[in-house]
């Protein structure tokens, strides 16, 4: 996978390539080279704190976009003990912005969902961009509902710009399709782990996104409209999105803050694309404690707490009635 | 010639525009010139095309709820600016631009009333307040009148006539609006609740992806536009123009995503129909 870097990545990209040349310059002294690659790569680690410290809300979302990011399949593939993927809503087709199956997860049986992203080119329009059809929202019930069946937890993975917005998914029920997740997976008499591992897009986000914990690494986003939507129709220009992305509160800080998700999962120095191998301790950690937890609670009482859950979300005012 | 005598009376442009404007109103369906009494008369209807104008919520309890019936409930809950959200006009400013301009507090109005003689709990979403988008005041009031149907055990209708889905306003607070009153409809379904959800014109985003959607009968307006993403989103990403009648309340009923497209002058009836029938 080619390293790519962005705009504000320049000075670590500086540093990096300056070891790389090092490392294969062969006339210079194997002690002067140790020496020079150990200064470097403790300039380097400082640059990372400073740059990443330091990140506002839309370079954030330029790493939460990230195309060297670790995708659904790629924490499947690693984290995950063995797994087997199902296909097809059992109605129209197999969506490939979504895939979904079972797995053993520390020894544990469970149901996985998650947008998948590309990463090239091709690969992204074959999984159109982890952009989702209502035939991508049916599989992911039909997989959760099998999933209550045998009460496996169910852990969801999103990663979406948002619902797929063309001729074909009005034609075939969005809106409709995401609803019905929504009120099927608020009765689902299973748990409910939902992550954010990258762009939390909107309803299409929301569409794979109710569950009963609701977790979101560092540095991924999750917002009503994308930035550039935002300053589209707010600011009728796209100069725009960096005041959009600071507006509309988007980071894991942010929505930690507001009540809105229930842990933070940390990522690496220098972003989960830096270092895989650290996001998917921190990632295993994170999905055991919580799995861990919700096996604890009964089921009635897990529904009823998910309920309360987004009851008690929103802000607003009781005046005095007026009647 | 020096005085020559008027054959008119003068009045000033402005004058005549809006004595025109209050008067006569031009039908968006048919170019026709409609006396705007007869139109209000009509149920907003255009008599020459029957072109479906919006209504506002109180225009739509008035068409729908028995004479004297409606109790609005929860008029106190009062919107709050939870992300400090400034824009070119800040949330505040949007905000009090329409109240003033519509009178009412928020984009829904929730309560109870009779449709035919029945008892039914009401929420009507108003397209004139921020395109009737679901902030948290209209989630909170939403999943409410829900609750409240559990309780008493009455039927739920919901007329939703807001395009805007989610009210970026409040970012994922509003998102999670969709979550919280599609849970509610959940809880409608194990209480066995009937729940009727009439889309009006237009019903799109987040209020279609949620409770909207989830009605056990679903019911359209004529020419309503219905969908998740909106026209020019679809437009800009697939970069050619959308058939016509392209997300209109009978393109979905023809691929079997609504159970029926009712005129307004016939909604009333259809409705106290259906709790004919479902009573028990």
């Amino acid at each position: 996978m080619e390293k790519k870097y962005l705009p504000f990545e320049k000075p670590i990209e500086e540093i990096e390539r300056k070891i790389e040349e090092i490392e294969k310059n062969k006339k210079i002294d194997p002690i002067v080279k140790n020496t020079e690659i150990v200064k470097l790569k403790q300039l380097l680690i400082e640059k990372k704190k400073e740059i990443y410290s330091n990140l506002t809300p839309w370079q954030i979302v330029q790493i939460a976009r990230h195309p060297n990011r670790p995708h659904t399949l790629d924490y499947l593939d690693n984290i995950f003990d063995e797994y087997i993927e199902l296909h097809g809503d059992r109605a129209f087709k197999d969506d490939p912005a979504i895939v979904s199956g079972f797995g053993k997860f520390l020894g544990m049986t469970v149901a996985f969902v998650g947008h998948q992203k590309g990463r090239e080119t091709k690969e992204n329009i074959d999984r159109k961009f982890g952009m989702a059809h209502p035939e991508g929202y049916r599989k992911a019930l039909r997989i959760m509902k099998l999933a209550e069946k045998f009460t496996f937890p169910v852990v969801t993975f999103i990663d979406t710009p948002g619902a797929h917005p063309d001729i074909e998914a009005e034609e075939r029920g969005q809106a409709l399709s995401i609803a019905i997740n929504l009120l099927e997976m608020s009765l689902l008499r299973t748990p409910i782990l939902c992550i954010i591992i990258g762009e939390g897009g909107s309803g299409g986000a929301l569409g794979i996104g109710l569950g009963d914990r609701v977790l979101m690494q560092e540095f991924s986003i999750y917002s009503v409209i994308s930035p550039e939507g935002c300053a589209s129709i707010l600011w009728k220009s796209q100069n725009a999105v960096e005041e959009a992305a600071k507006a509309l509160k988007l980071t894991s800080r942010d929505l930690l803050e507001l009540g809105i998700i229930d842990e933070i999962i940390p990522e690496p120095l220098g972003g989960a694309h830096s270092d895989w191998e650290k996001t998917f301790e921190y990632m295993k950690s994170a999905i055991e404690k919580n799995l861990k937890e919700l096996k604890m609670i009964k089921i009635d009482e897990l529904i009823e707490l998910r309920y309360k859950k987004y009851r008690k979300i929103g802000v607003f005012k009781e005046g005095e009635e007026s009647e | 010639m020096i005085f020559k005598r008027k054959k008119y009376i003068e009045l000033t442009p402005k004058e005549k525009v809006d004595i025109k404007k209050e008067i006569w109103i031009k039908c968006d369906g048919c170019g026709k010139l409609l006396y705007t009494k007869k139109l209000e008369e009509n149920l907003k209807v255009c008599p020459e095309c029957s072109y479906h104008f919006r209504m506002t919520a109180e225009e739509r309890i008035k068409s729908l709820i028995d004479e004297g019936t409606f109790v609005e409930k929860w008029r106190n809950l009062e919107t709050c600016d939870p992300l400090n959200f400034v824009g070119v006009k800040s949330y505040k400013e949007k905000l009090q631009e329409d109240m003033k301009k519509t009178g009412m507090k928020e984009a829904i109005v929730v309560g109870t009333g009779k449709i035919g003689g029945f008892p039914v709990s009401l929420s009507v979403l108003d397209a004139h307040f921020i395109m009737g988008s679901m902030g948290s005041v209209v989630g909170e009031k939403f999943s409410r009148i829900c609750e409240f149907s559990i309780e008493v055990g009455l039927p739920l209708i919901s007329i939703s006539g807001g395009g805007g889905g989610a009210r970026m306003y409040e970012g994922v607070i509003s998102l999670m609006q969709m979550a919280k009153t599609a849970s509610s409809v959940g809880k409608l379904k194990k209480a066995g609740i009937l729940y009727i959800s009439i889309l009006t014109d237009p019903t799109m985003g987040g209020v279609a992806a949620s409770f909207a959607f989830l009605g056990d009968i679903i019911i359209a307006e004529p020419k309503a536009l219905i969908g998740f993403a909106g026209p020019r989103v679809i437009e800009q990403t697939i970069r050619q123009k959308l058939p016509h009648g392209f997300q209109s309340a009978e393109f979905l009923y023809e691929r079997g995503l609504i159970d029926m497209v009712v005129d307004r002058r016939d909604l009333k009836e259809i409705i106290t129909k259906i709790l004919r029938i479902f009573h028990t």
